[in-house]
């Protein structure tokens, strides 16, 4: 085979994608050297340990297909020798022809055969594999301690789910084929040696001497490689720039600059992509040459040593068939080790995130305390947090209650600290010191089951899954017949929400079904409420709902005697509720009602701020607010679609 | 494994082409291929005739060299240098021809990149959605990157094993015509059998696309909303859910691997077929057609000859695909007609502010889907207007249309009594404004993005100008404060600037330009007292002396416009000064009520 293969995908005639690792030049960089090998053979132990039998079963195939090579080598010798010379030479008898046809076809299936094994079974280990460790990390992500994903961008979280488990197991296909290959090396040199020790010197002086040269172009190859990537990545990142302003190339009429902005990038990686096909223009043709003219001084020394009556006919055409498959080995063993750096790389990452400990609130175990029954109050006794030592604190000895069955807004600028305070009532993140009781008993003793039952967090950034809202909205939970109709009700999303394309089993996000931050937020309160919480915690969660409806699905709240701790942005909001708790610098500056908490200029000053805050006009929606009158029995029609 | 996540593909997939429409579409597109093709053939030739020497010199050497036992040493010798000659020269051949055919894919991929790039800018808004974003990048990113992969080998490899396959076949008819037409009869059925795996593959693996897919987008959804999932006792739930999607991932990619497993093998198989039938019917008949041993041992190797490539061919069937959908979308893109073009015969626009009239203007992104109906809208010159209404209410879908970002489906829209359409595209970006929410900038300084601003209406921005402009909006301060003046950085999409920073480059932006016709986009994310002061006190001057239509968020703005357009459901509802609809009461009375709501509590 003396096609090029591109610099690209360099085995590309020989070898079918899949087993070859995706090239990733670069990334390899940082870890070379034998530690690595010592590291990528300890992966591969502990792969082999998990799943023993489909790693085994693709090793055998690989070794089982390099022995069937050399074996089909012999064969074609001795159909030279005992069967095509002899038939031409006087004649054979019928037996032999067939046995002769029989040898071909058994060889070629039971090559196949040792392919089929050796993919399958490394496929089946890979899959494995990926199944183990994906479900690890999903695990991890699942039960690891919140403050974890503060530093962790969701894509970086994502990638050790996606690429860290493809990357790390990503040898494991390439590795039984390598296995073959070297086998392939051994039994070729001795089937040669055994057959004329000028065979096997030949061989022996080729075989170097081809693992030179693809190392030197590989080293050659690997700078401009790594380059057409970078150009690449500029290629893509002036796209998605350019796209994504697309609105201001348009309206400043910036097209021309744009498409000659873009033209140099490609042009350059056009420049280098040429540049990396001249190396290759050189390697390709030289690769396939030389075991052709290993061939040609095989032929020579042949034609000496049958002269010499040293060795048959049939033993130099199984000499040249071999030596067709001397330029694949080093390769392919190549790649293998080309993949290794990416996976052990990979499996550091994967093995630095489950290293991280569990949170023990992520899941109870049910042998945390139960809580009483009836309303219940909340208690906040000298709690501390911070996001690390040394960081200042974010919440500083904070004291105070919220009796059963109160409403009280929490009130402080951008970084008081409300929302930690927030995730602290619900176990997201543990204080630093300090505790937090709910309905006399400790949050942290709590068993989270029942916490999570008790109390309802809704969040000012109103996630919503994308399921249909009624999955949304009771998320798979034990409710009584009614709740849904109940809670959308009572967060005045009914209306909105009957009005999508399927109602309530609208998927959100498909087929652009999108909400607005207001409806948004009413589903989350209506997800809230159906738990039946006996406290719900607001984190601002209304911001986006207008403030008439607002106010009507607070004071039914209160009405219902929940327990209400609202984080509040709106006077309208903290007029709500019996009691104030204004949070200044991690500390508590005042409670109070909204009027004894005006004497205090600092309050006075953040609420005057607030009434300032400009009213988007997007939220209203007029005939919720129809909807509102109980008397009104025909709805007009139309309107807020 | 290699299998990333489909991209997120809105394109409605028409019937699928055949392979052959495509590359006719694609050699229309780019005639620069043809010329490449006839080199491929060229470098396919020295491929395969360099292919051939050895088992012709096999023969040569097996039949009238050894095979008497007395070896004929100057032929030998003879027949190792011509074959060692013949393959240099090939070779080097080979190296010029494929630099050559490299050259061109790239080339080729090169210019069709960039008149894809500049296409996607001529299109309207309509294609510029926000879930189409990533699709039009996907189409001058990877789609041509699979294009380009397969120009740099799966094209070439079919030129060349084709070329080897009939090669090879001539070759062995020369030695025996009867035993190539036995090889070419036993591998015809490879081609049936390796197309049939490779459809049920290439399903497979569309399968496991859509799983992969499916497992990250619920890996993402669970860790995007992970306060959610643990703060509602979600986390066995969850579990169960992303397990599931794991293991149903698991059995796709073991469907997808058995095709992979036995699609190579297949080739094994046949070869052993070929090489069977090669050595059967050349021992029991070649005698009688005057067949040699050399001979029949050369056709064993062509016969191989002939295999190999049938199998590559099998190999890159499913790259080939990939890039023939690469391709089709591709050339799909480039084939959706540009909308908003320039006039044959323009007419100028005026300086100074603008009349500017609506006549029955409707919109719809999509064929029945009207979200403008039947708007009529006259707007004085110099006139300050603010149209509100809720979202979705198409008030900027009405903005995007007066800047000629698409043009309306049905009616028009004049400037100074000048249709938008006959306006090119110099004199209209110059003449009319529109101000976007996101104010987007280029990772660049703040002067190289104020510069670009006006470097397309054809003059070059000096500092001074910026200043002048920076200073009738009364922005020296602000100016003054960034941390290295005009050569700020202002970062990616400018986000090392606050919102409200960005909004005020827009401004100077819009400023710099002397636009007749201002259309304001108005912001609805919250920027801090100082800031939204100022672009109060700029928007206010910007505006002095043109007509201004503003889409407006809050009613302040409502308030201070001379006239107030409400919009609902795609229609115009109500036109009047605030005061007026105030009122009037109907949709206005009710948004203004509602605003009210908020700060009557105080």
């Amino acid at each position: 085979m003396t096609l090029h293969q591109p610099a690209a995908d360099p085995a590309h005639d020989v070898v079918p994608d899949d087993e070859l690792p995706p090239e990733d030049l670069g990334a390899d960089d940082a870890a070379t050297g034998a530690s690595v090998t010592r590291q990528g053979m300890s992966t591969i132990w502990r792969f082999a340990k998990l799943h023993p039998a489909p790693f085994g079963l693709s090793l055998l195939g690989g070794v089982l297909w390099a022995a069937i090579v050399v074996a089909a080598s012999y064969s074609l010798g001795w159909v030279t020798n005992e069967v095509i010379t002899p038939a031409f030479d006087g004649g054979i008898s019928t037996a032999r022809i067939w046995a002769a046809v029989a040898l071909m076809v058994g060889i070629g299936l039971a090559r196949g055969a040792s392919v089929v094994v050796r993919r399958w079974f490394g496929a089946v280990t890979e899959a494995r594999m990926q199944v183990s460790l994906r479900k690890d990390v999903v695990d991890r992500l699942l039960t690891m301690r919140l403050s974890e994903y503060r530093d962790r961008p969701t894509g970086e979280l994502l990638s050790h789910a996606d690429n860290d488990v493809n990357a790390a197991t990503q040898m494991l296909l390439p590795l039984p084929w390598s296995m073959g290959v070297v086998a392939l090396i051994g039994f070729s040199l001795a089937s040669l040696f055994s057959a004329d020790w000028v065979f096997g010197l030949t061989a022996v002086l080729l075989f170097p001497s081809l693992t030179a040269l693809s190392r030197y172009f590989t080293n050659r190859v690997h700078g401009p490689m790594a380059r057409v990537q970078e150009r690449l990545g500029v290629v893509s990142s002036i796209a998605h720039e350019s796209f994504d302003g697309a609105l201001v190339v348009k309206t400043m009429g910036l097209e021309q600059h744009e498409v000659e902005r873009f033209g140099g990038a490609a042009a350059n990686l056009r420049d280098e992509v040429v540049g990396v096909a001249r190396i290759n223009s050189t390697f390709q043709p030289l690769i396939t040459l030389l075991p052709n003219l290993g061939i040609v001084v095989l032929l020579l020394a042949g034609a000496w040593r049958i002269d010499q009556g040293a060795a048959t006919p049939g033993e130099l055409v199984q000499a040249v068939a071999l030596f067709g498959w001397l330029a694949l080995p080093m390769r392919i063993v190549g790649f293998l080790f080309e993949s290794i750096p990416r996976s052990v790389v990979s499996i550091a990452r994967i093995d630095d995130l489950l290293a991280l400990p569990v949170d023990p609130a992520a899941e109870g175990d049910g042998t945390g305390a139960h809580l009483p029954d009836g309303p219940l109050g909340l208690s906040f006794d000298d709690v501390h947090y911070s996001f690390g030592s040394g960081q200042p604190p974010v919440l500083d000895g904070v004291s105070f209650d919220v009796a059963p069955g109160e409403t009280v807004a929490l009130v402080g600028s951008t970084d008081s600290g409300k929302s930690t305070l927030v995730n602290l009532i619900g176990r997201l993140d543990e204080p630093t010191a300090g505790s937090l009781v709910l309905g006399g008993v400790g949050v942290s003793a709590l068993d989270p089951a029942e916490l999570r039952q008790a109390v309802s967090l809704v969040f000012q950034e109103s996630y919503l899954f994308a399921e249909p809202v009624a999955d949304n909205v009771l998320m798979g939970r034990d409710v009584p017949d009614g709740t849904l109709d109940r809670v959308l009700d009572r967060a005045r999303a009914t209306r909105f929400v009957d009005a999508l394309p399927d109602g309530r089993d609208t998927v959100l996000g498909e087929r652009g079904v999108t909400l607005s931050g207001g409806q948004r937020q009413r589903v989350a309160l209506a997800r809230a409420l159906a738990g039946g919480p006996r406290v719900l915690v607001l984190d601002d969660a209304t911001s986006a709902v207008d403030p008439t409806i607002e106010a009507e699905i607070l004071s039914g709240l209160r009405s219902e005697g929940a327990t209400m701790l609202v984080v509040a942005h709106r006077l309208s909001t903290i007029l709500l509720a019996d009691r104030v708790v204004h949070l200044s610098g991690g500390k508590v500056r005042g409670v109070g009602t909204h009027e004894e908490l005006l004497a205090d200029p600092d309050y006075a000053a953040l609420v005057t701020a607030y009434e300032a805050e400009p009213t988007q006009l997007d939220e209203a929606e007029p005939t919720q607010l129809d909807e509102a009158e109980p008397t009104q029995l025909d709805e007009p029609d139309g309107g807020a679609a | 494994m290699n299998v990333g996540p489909a991209l997120p593909d809105d394109e409605l997939d028409g019937p699928e082409e055949g392979a052959l429409t495509v590359l006719r579409r694609g050699i229309a597109q780019t005639p620069e291929l043809k010329r490449g093709l006839f080199v491929s053939v060229l470098f396919a030739l020295m491929v395969a005739g360099g292919n051939l020497v050895i088992p012709i010199a096999i023969q040569q050497i097996l039949d009238k060299g050894v095979s008497s036992g007395d070896p004929d040493w100057s032929f030998v010798v003879k027949t190792c240098v011509g074959a060692a000659v013949a393959m240099v020269l090939l070779a080097g051949l080979n190296k010029f021809l494929y630099q050559r055919l490299m050259r061109t894919a790239a080339t080729v991929i090169y210019s069709l990149r960039v008149r894809t790039f500049a296409h996607v800018h001529e299109l309207s808004i309509r294609h510029h959605g926000e879930s189409r974003r990533g699709v039009l990048v996907a189409r001058v990113t990877s789609d041509l990157e699979t294009l380009a992969q397969f120009a740099s080998w799966g094209a070439v490899s079919w030129v060349v094993n084709a070329t080897m396959i009939v090669t090879a076949l001539s070759v062995m008819a020369v030695y025996s015509w009867q035993l190539a037409v036995v090889v070419a009869v036993v591998l015809v059925p490879i081609f049936p059998i390796l197309k049939l795996v490779q459809k049920r593959q290439l399903r497979a693996y569309d399968g496991l696309r859509t799983r992969v897919a499916e497992t990250l987008t619920a890996i993402s959804e669970t860790v995007g909303g992970i306060r959610v999932v643990r703060g509602y006792g979600q986390v066995p739930r969850a579990r169960g859910q992303l397990d599931g999607a794991i293991d149903s991932q698991y059995r796709s990619q073991l469907v997808a691997r058995f095709f992979f497993a036995i699609m190579f093998p297949i080739s094994d198989v046949f070869s052993g077929l070929a090489l069977a039938a090669v050595v059967g019917v050349g021992v029991w008949q070649g005698p009688g057609w005057g067949l040699e041993a050399g001979t029949l041992v050369a056709c064993l190797f062509l016969a191989n000859l002939v295999v190999t490539p049938m199998a590559e061919i099998g190999e890159i069937l499913d790259q080939t695909q990939t890039a023939l959908a690469g391709w089709r979308k591709v050339l799909n893109l480039l084939a959706e007609p540009v909308e908003v073009i320039d006039p044959a015969t323009p007419t100028a626009v005026p300086h100074g502010s603008l009349e500017v009239r609506l006549e029955g203007v409707g919109y719809s992104y999509v064929p029945g889907h009207p979200v403008l109906h039947d708007v009529d809208l006259v707007l004085p010159a110099g006139i300050n207007v603010a149209v509100v209404g809720e979202t979705g209410s198409g008030k900027t879908t009405m903005a995007k249309l007066l800047a000629r970002l698409a043009d309306p489906t049905e009616g028009r829209i004049t400037v100074a009594g000048i249709d938008l359409r006959d306006a090119t595209r110099a004199d209209r970006t110059r003449a009319v404004r529109l101000v976007p929410q996101d104010g987007f900038l280029f990772d660049a300084t703040l002067r190289e993005n104020l510069q670009l601003g006006a470097e397309a209406t054809g003059s070059a921005v000096t500092d001074d100008e910026i200043r002048d402009a920076v200073r009738a909006l009364d922005l020296d301060d602000w100016l003054a404060g960034l941390p290295e003046g005009l050569d700020t950085p202002v970062g990616e999409r400018g986000e090392a600037l606050s919102v409200g920073e960005r909004q005020l480059v827009a401004l100077v932006r819009a400023q710099l330009a002397d636009p007749g016709l201002l259309i304001l986009d108005e912001a609805t994310s919250a920027v801090d007292p100082e800031t939204e002061r100022a672009l109060a006190d700029a928007l206010a001057k910007l505006a002095h002396g043109r007509t201004t239509v503003s889409i407006a968020h809050r009613l302040s703005t409502a308030e201070a416009a001379d006239r107030v357009v409400v919009v609902d459901a795609g229609r115009i509802v109500q036109v009047g000064s605030h005061a007026e609809l105030v009122a009037e009461g109907g949709v206005y009375g009710r948004l203004y009520e509602s605003w009210l709501g908020n700060t009557r509590a105080a």
